[in-house]
């Protein structure tokens, strides 16, 4: 794909693509999940077809999930290291959250927030798919010890209730953010939005002539 | 089973609203079980299997009474064999009829996700309506004594019904019609403890002392009750729970933590709409662009390479 002129990339293509198939794999697993979690939305099923095709189906989309989001760690994990000025950031978030810009330290590719979505999927997907194969009936009913499978289906519902918090947070932040949306979905960004939102990140980009998402390490580009 | 009786639920599974209960004077049923009188013919299990069709596949011999190991879909019934010395010295054979016992308070049907799937009639039977079972296992979880079972080849969860469809008729059920020896009584569950208060005492004239019934309080009662002649080891009857109650994390589940997490999601949605509309969209300004446009000028000039081409190659 090609980017306008003049705009920065802010995700490489494939990092997209797994981010979109992430994406839908945890909608749907939220829509079943949801529905076989409290009654009062278990009309959800309708949408897979029936509860059989829901419950039958919704394990299968964890394994896919669990693959997808692999593949996000081993693209983001560098750039979701905690930096020193992540506590920085946090400390001003009451300026963050009000749209003031002054005052807020330059950040990297990714601000504290973002780290925090990343950490907490990092450790709320494997913990979610372990403790959905314990309860996987189908599979492993007979695994686990009824008592163990107790144990892990009140703890998946409630990791799952955290991973969807943490992804309201995230969905709301790319609303709020004006231009993220289309640095997930065209995988583009303008010059101004880099300075804006992720000052060092396109400070990096600038000093080395990188039109992102990465600052150039090779040493030819950056004379 | 089937949905025989439609106007006279208790309970029915994972709905909230009061499910139809005009015919509310119907009496309480109960099974009861006089351990003491079996002789371990397993007459109720053939016809529990012919009266509902039930056909298990031939299994493997494994050097007990129990035939087969363990209940199954096709098992809703399973006489279970316990060899046990009294401190006496004596071998006594305690032979347990195992299966649902229709729990006042039923742990499949809190634990059921599926709106009646799990129903609970005004008699006090509970039934599986098997076409609304989605085979998640949930009241595998919920069962305090261990009873369902899923099917692999169709998905859904079974046990005994009570013969629900007998009883709804005026028949008893089919394992009380064939037992030889009257260990097996239905009715009314008042008349039940009745008559199993007059077979206590009986037992313990004759040297049981410990003798009781068993009709645990931790589920409000069941309406399928144990004579045994030592009610105060229920465990040595093949495992009976000395006091079955839903499990605190299938109750915890169920009860806090379903609101709590709606209102957490509902309280999540409803602060970003409101930031959304008081400090509003985070837009990025000329001013931002102008001194991007300006950084990388700066960075033209100094640099050496002035045709920067940003954002033209393909990653």
């Amino acid at each position: 794909m090609s980017y306008p002129k003049g705009t920065i990339i802010r995700n490489s293509t494939p990092a997209r693509i797994n981010h979109w198939l992430t994406a839908a794999c945890f909608v749907l697993l939220t829509l079943s999940g949801l529905a076989m979690f409290d009654p009062l939305l278990f009309w959800l099923s309708n949408l897979f077809g029936s509860g059989q095709w829901m419950r039958a189906v919704h394990p299968w989309i964890g394994v896919v999930l669990l693959l997808s989001y692999c593949g996000l760690i081993i693209q983001y994990w560098r750039d979701n290291i905690w930096r020193r000025e992540d506590l920085d950031w946090m400390l001003a978030i009451d300026k963050v959250i009000v749209n003031e810009e002054e005052g807020v330290p330059e950040i990297g590719r990714l601000n504290a927030g973002q780290k925090f979505v990343f950490w907490s999927m990092t450790l709320l997907v494997p913990a979610l798919f372990v403790t959905g194969l314990v309860i996987w009936e189908y599979y492993f009913g007979s695994a686990t010890s009824i008592e163990t499978q107790r144990i892990a289906l009140l703890l998946h519902s409630m990791m799952a209730i955290a991973a969807i918090l943490v992804w309201i947070v995230h969905v709301y932040a790319a609303i709020w953010v004006r231009g993220s949306m289309r640095g997930m979905t065209q995988g583009y960004v303008t010059p101004g939005w880099a300075w804006r939102h992720h000052r060092k990140w396109f400070r990096s980009l600038v000093a080395t002539n990188s039109s992102g998402p990465h600052p150039n390490t090779d040493r030819s580009a950056q004379k | 089973m089937s949905n025989l009786q439609s106007q006279d639920y208790i309970r029915i599974s994972a709905t909230t609203i009061t499910p139809p209960s005009a015919r509310s004077t119907e009496d309480q049923v109960a099974k009861l079980i006089d351990v003491t009188r079996c002789i371990g013919c397993k007459a109720c299990q053939a016809a529990c299997m012919e009266w509902n069709n039930l056909r298990d596949p031939v299994g493997e011999f494994e050097g007990t009474y129990d035939n087969p190991l363990d209940l199954d879909p096709h098992t809703w019934t399973l006489m279970k064999f316990t060899e046990y010395e009294n401190p006496k010295g004596d071998l006594e054979w305690l032979i347990r009829k195992d299966g649902c016992m229709h729990c006042e308070d039923p742990g499949c049907l809190k634990a059921c996700p599926a709106p009646g799937a799990i129903v609970q009639y005004a008699n006090g039977i509970v039934d599986f309506i098997s076409e609304n079972c989605i085979g998640c296992g949930y009241c595998v979880k919920g069962c305090p004594f261990d009873i369902p079972r899923v099917s692999e080849v169709d998905h859904k969860s079974y046990k005994c019904t009570l013969c629900s469809d007998r009883v709804a008729v005026g028949l008893e059920p089919a394992c009380v019609k064939a037992c030889p020896t009257g260990a097996i009584m239905f009715g009314s569950k008042t008349d039940m403890k009745d008559w199993a208060g007059e077979r206590i005492v009986d037992l313990k004239s004759r040297g049981f002392e410990n003798a009781g019934l068993y009709d645990p309080p931790g589920v409000s009662g069941t309406h399928v009750m144990y004579v045994l002649h030592h009610a105060d080891k229920p465990q040595l009857y093949a495992g009976l729970p000395e006091n079955p109650k839903i499990s605190a994390l299938v109750e915890f589940w169920k009860g806090l933590v379903k609101p709590l997490a709606l209102g957490g999601i509902a309280f999540g949605v409803v602060a970003g709409f409101f930031h959304w509309i008081t400090a509003g969209p985070n837009e990025v300004q000329p001013e931002d662009e102008a001194e991007a446009e300006h950084l990388l000028a700066s960075k033209n000039r100094s640099g050496p390479d002035p045709s920067r081409s940003v954002a033209e190659e393909t990653p």
